[in-house]
């Protein structure tokens, strides 16, 4: 239990998807420019996370990766089929949040005409591949961790999408050099905030 | 699939309007520091040059040739389905830049590790892929292909150079700093140190900022209202 904790906050935290690794840019930069729509980005993002991770890690562990087949016969356990993992990955993700856009579309009307464009596209968003690529590399133990990890990392993506959100919302009234305005006034306030979260990198866990 | 797509006059290979494809995404239509797409692979690999200009030339021919190969496909993708044809299009031309990487420069793979992976969902393809490759003729497409990759090599470069020379005083691998100027704690000789923040993920973010702040100066039109 206490490992699956570290790891939860680790990857919240420390190992921050937008702060230390800048994945899921695109539409971190493109979305955060209210709150409310942030915040649904955010927990849509976490729950394909949630669904996407865990399938992955299967697969690979189950299918792809050199020997993972001998539980279906022992003959099969000479193959290796993780060049085929980039694939795989992507086919399962981009299924997934074709069925997160159906459920969202039925019960939550007004957050998927908010979203937009922005649902089918998380589909693209580096975060989710690149969680479950994480996953892959530092061969996470048991089901357990892998879940976790991709539930920490939503989390962890949602947490800095509402911040900086909330941050742009305020700076709207205030004086930006002309040629940083928009884009530029926003890596620079993402540069600070990923400044300030490499302070949680002294915390040993 | 755009109408006027076979309405113009047959145009030469390098015509004044191929040209432009290929140009304009250096300054006025850069993917990164104007469209705003690519940022998520971008940064954690420029803190030194040599995985930069891998990554870079990578995602080159990545969009020059997903560019193209959908473009060929154009007319047979129903739309309902575009987005997964394409994905598959692109993880399969990312599949074999991963192996070849692998055989041939092991250690820069090493470096890059999820990221050469994580060109898969990089913006730029799908971006370019939507808005340029399903409504333009093939050899137009792959120029545009070229250009878009280009323009994001170039900006990846140009970081990479800066990060790596303020970070650690080399270009490439190479000490361009004299190893006398730096300071000398024992001697007290010297007065140059290398500024180990440069080094951190959130100096990555400044720096593009930087870049921006400079191209629309001097670019007026860029400036967001």
């Amino acid at each position: 239990m206490g490992e699956l904790i570290n790891i939860f906050i680790k990857s919240v935290f420390i190992e921050n998807m937008i702060f230390a690794f800048f994945l899921g840019m695109c539409s971190y930069l493109a979305v955060s420019k209210t709150v409310k729509t942030a915040l649904g980005l955010g927990v849509a993002v976490t729950f394909v996370l949630l669904i996407t991770v865990p399938v992955n890690y299967l697969l690979d562990t189950r299918l792809l990766k050199a020997g993972a087949m001998a539980w279906i016969d022992p003959e099969l356990a000479q193959y290796d089929l993780s060049f085929l993992s980039f694939i795989m990955f992507i086919a399962i993700i981009a299924a997934m949040v074709q069925l997160v856009e159906m459920v969202v579309e039925r019960f939550a009307p007004a957050l998927y005409n908010a979203l937009g464009i922005f649902l089918p596209l998380i589909a693209v968003n580096c975060s989710i591949l690149g969680a479950a690529l994480f996953v892959q590399e530092r061969g996470y133990q048991s089901l357990a961790e892998a879940t976790v990890f991709g539930v920490g990392s939503g989390v962890g993506w949602m947490l800095a999408i509402v911040a900086v959100a909330a941050i742009r919302e305020r700076l709207q009234y205030s004086h930006v050099p002309a040629p940083l305005r928009g884009l530029g006034i926003t890596f620079i306030i993402t540069g600070l905030m990923g400044m300030a979260f490499m302070g949680f990198m002294g915390i040993k866990l | 699939m755009s109408s006027n797509e076979q309405s113009k006059p047959k145009s030469g290979l390098f015509s004044k309007e191929n040209r432009k494809l290929l140009a304009d995404p250096f300054n006025m239509q850069n993917p990164v520091t104007v469209q705003v797409l690519g940022i998520c692979s971008s940064l954690a690999i420029t803190v030194k040059l040599q995985p930069a200009i891998v990554m870079g030339v990578s995602v080159l021919v990545v969009t020059a040739f997903s560019n193209l190969i959908t473009s060929l496909l154009r007319n047979l993708i129903p739309n309902r389905i575009r987005i997964i044809v394409q994905l598959v299009v692109v993880a399969a031309l990312v599949i074999v830049v991963d192996q070849i990487l692998k055989a041939y420069v092991y250690d820069v793979s090493k470096q890059l590790s999820v990221f050469v992976g994580l060109i898969i969902t990089n913006c730029i393809l799908m971006g370019r892929i939507e808005a340029f490759a399903l409504g333009n003729t093939p050899w137009k497409s792959f120029l545009d292909g070229i250009g878009n990759g280009a323009g994001y090599a170039v900006v990846l470069i140009v970081i990479a150079f800066i990060r790596e020379l303020l970070g650690s005083g080399q270009l490439y691998g190479y000490q361009v700093v004299p190893a006398d100027w730096y300071l000398n704690p024992e001697t007290g000789t010297g007065f140059y140190s290398n500024n180990g923040m440069m080094l951190l993920p959130p100096m990555a973010l400044i720096v593009v900022a930087i870049i921006i702040w400079v191209q629309r100066s001097k670019f007026k039109d860029l400036i967001e209202k």
